[in-house]
C-alpha cells in the first residue's frame, strides 16, 4: 500500500506558560519556569509535593456558552488550542466539516475536577437532584475530542486515545496512520489536561513526585540532575494539524514539519518503572519506521520527567542508540509535566526549534547524574541546523510512543 | 414573594445560568428558538428553577409542554400560588 506523506500544519499550544506556541517557545528560549507552589496542596493529608505548574491567564468565555457547558478546564484548553491550530493552518469550515478532518485527543482520565465536584455533592446526599445535565459529557474519556468536535463542526473521525502520560504522541502517531493511509485528509492531534491534587497524589503515592522543592518551586523538576527528586504535574493542552502533503500544497497552507516515523510499544516488564530495554525497542523501531538511522537525527527530545528511574531508564537507552553524539535536551524542567497533553506541546516547541535552528537545554541541569551520563546533554542553548528530530514520550501503566520529524524539503 | 418578584427572580436566575442578555427574557421568548436552549439545557433548567424557589418540579408533567419563558412564568407563578393555597 502507498502510504501518502504527512505535514504538520498548524499547531497550538495552551501551556503553564499561557496561551499560545510563539510564548511557549519565548518563554522556553528566556530559560523560564513555569513551576510554582500551590499552597491548597497543603491541606491534603499524605500529600508531600506542594508544586505544580498551571495554565494562568485564560478566559474560558471565548468559547461560547453553548459549547463552553460541557467543557471542564481540560477541554477548553484543548479547544483553545485546537482553534490556534486552525487559525495557523487555515483551515476553512468547509474542510473541518468535510467528514476528511478528523481528531485524535486524548487525556489520562475525564476531568478530575467535574468528578470531584459531583461526589462532593452526591456522597453527602446521595441525591441526583442537583447533577447538571453536562456532567457526564465532562468526565468521559472522550471528552477532550468530543468537545473540539462540538466546537468546530468536525464530522470526520473521532479518535481518544487514553495512554496516561504517552497519550499525547500516541494521538499524533494514530492522527499520522490515519493520514498515511489514506483514511483522513487532516487531523487535529494531541492531548490535554487539567491539574487535581490527585494527579499530584498519583505520582507522590509513588515516590516519585517531587517533595523537596516546595520552598523553592522554580528549581524543579530537574531532569538528569543528580538533585532531581521526581516529577511536578502540570496541565495543558498541545494540538496539531496533520495534513496529507498533498492537501497542504494544494490549499498552500504553512508546512511546518513533515511526519516521518512513528511507534509505540508496550512495555510489559512492569507497570510503573521505565525499563531501558523497553525504552530501547521503540526507539529502534522508529527509525526504522521512518528509515533513518540514528546518526541521521539532530536532536532528541526526551521524556525524562525528573524522576529517579526514568531519567536513568532514558538515558541509558539513549546512550546504546546514540552513544554521545546527539544533542539531547528534556523540556520538563520548564514545563512541569504536563501529562496527556506532554508530548504534543513538546512536539509544538520541538518544531519550532527546528523551524530556528535553535535547541533548547535542559533547566535546572547543574549536576548530571552519573547513572544519566554519556550522552549529549544539552545544558545551554545550541543553534545549528536541524533537519530531523526524534520526540519521546512515556507512559505509567507500560506505554512508549516516539515520533520522528523532518524538516520539510520541498522535492 | 410578589408574583413580580417571582418573574424578576426566574428570568434573573435563567439568565445568569444561559448567559443571556436581560433584555432577551421577554414572555414571548421561545426557549428553543430565540434563547437557543436545548434538550440539556431544559434539565439544567429545572435545577437552576429549583434551587431559586426551594420547590421540586422535575416529575411534573407540565413542564414538558413548556415551551416560551411566559410558560415557565405561568407554571412557577401557579406552583408558588397553588402552596401558597390553604388546604381546605
Amino acid at each position: 500500500m502507498d502510504l501518502r506523506r504527512v505535514v504538520v500544519t498548524g499547531v497550538g499550544s495552551v501551556s503553564p506558560f499561557g496561551m499560545g506556541a510563539e510564548l511557549l517557545f519565548e518563554s522556553l528560549r528566556a530559560q523560564k519556569s513555569s513551576v510554582r507552589g500551590v499552597p491548597e496542596l497543603a491541606h491534603i493529608t499524605g500529600l508531600r509535593t506542594g508544586v505544580a505548574a498551571l495554565v494562568p491567564g485564560i478566559d474560558p468565555k471565548e468559547i461560547p456558552r453553548k459549547y463552553r457547558r460541557s467543557m471542564s478546564n481540560m477541554s477548553i484548553y484543548a479547544t483553545l488550542a485546537a482553534q490556534e491550530a486552525i487559525s495557523q493552518g487555515r483551515v476553512t469550515e468547509k474542510e473541518l466539516q468535510s467528514g476528511n478532518t478528523g481528531v485524535a485527543i486524548g487525556s489520562t482520565v475525564g476531568s478530575p475536577i467535574a468528578t470531584h465536584r459531583f461526589y462532593e455533592e452526591f456522597l453527602p446526599t446521595k441525591s441526583l437532584e442537583t447533577t447538571r445535565a453536562t456532567f457526564f459529557f465532562q468526565i468521559m474519556n472522550h471528552s477532550c475530542a468530543a468537545n473540539v468536535v462540538q466546537a468546530f463542526g468536525i464530522k470526520g473521525r473521532m479518535l481518544a486515545p487514553s495512554a496516561a502520560c504517552s497519550t499525547g504522541c500516541q494521538a499524533i502517531g494514530y492522527g499520522y496512520e490515519m493520514i498515511a493511509c489514506g483514511k483522513q485528509t487532516m487531523m487535529l492531534c494531541g492531548g490535554a489536561d487539567e491539574f487535581h491534587p490527585l494527579t499530584a497524589a498519583t505520582f507522590d503515592i509513588i515516590n516519585a513526585s517531587s517533595v523537596k522543592y516546595n520552598e523553592r518551586p522554580a528549581e524543579t523538576p530537574r531532569p538528569f540532575d543528580q538533585d532531581r527528586d521526581g516529577v511536578v504535574c502540570g496541565e495543558g493542552a498541545g494540538i496539531l494539524l496533520l495534513e496529507s502533503l498533498d492537501s497542504a500544497k494544494s490549499r498552500n497552507a504553512p508546512i511546518l514539519a513533515e511526519i516521518i516515523g512513528f511507534a509505540t510499544l508496550s512495555d510489559p516488564t512492569n507497570l510503573a518503572d521505565p525499563n531501558a530495554d523497553s525504552i530501547e525497542a521503540c526507539v529502534r523501531k522508529v527509525l526504522a519506521e521512518a528509515s533513518v538511522q540514528s546518526k541521521e537525527i539532530d536532536y532528541i527530545s526526551a521524556h525524562a520527567t525528573g524522576t529517579i528511574l526514568g531519567d536513568i531508564a532514558e538515558s541509558e537507552a539513549i546512550r546504546r542508540v546514540f552513544g554521545d553524539r546527539t544533542p539531547t535536551s528534556s523540556l520538563k524542567g520548564h514545563l512541569g509535566h504536563t501529562m496527556a497533553a506532554s508530548g504534543a506541546i513538546e512536539t509544538i516547541a520541538t518544531i519550532t526549534m527546528m523551524r530556528r535552528g535553535t535547541l533548547i537545554p535542559t533547566l535546572h541541569l547543574d549536576k548530571i547524574d552519573p547513572l544519566c551520563q554519556n550522552i549529549w546533554h544539552l545544558r545551554e542553548a545550541l543553534d545549528k541546523p536541524v533537519r530531523t528530530i526524534l520526540k519521546n514520550n512515556f507512559a505509567l501503566g507500560g506505554i512508549n510512543s516516539c515520533i520522528i520529524l523532518r524538516r520539510y524539503e520541498d522535492d | 414573594m410578589t408574583d413580580e418578584e417571582a418573574i424578576d427572580l426566574i428570568n434573573t436566575s435563567l439568565a445568569e445560568e444561559f448567559e443571556l442578555e436581560m433584555t432577551r427574557m421577554t414572555p414571548q421568548a421561545h426557549l428553543r428558538d430565540d434563547l437557543g436552549l436545548d434538550s440539556l439545557d431544559r434539565v439544567d433548567m429545572v435545577i437552576v428553577l429549583q434551587n431559586a424557589f426551594k420547590f421540586k418540579i422535575r416529575e411534573e408533567e407540565e413542564i414538558r409542554a413548556i415551551t416560551t419563558l411566559g410558560d415557565i412564568h405561568a407554571f412557577v407563578l401557579a406552583k408558588l400560588h397553588a402552596a401558597q393555597r390553604p388546604i381546605a
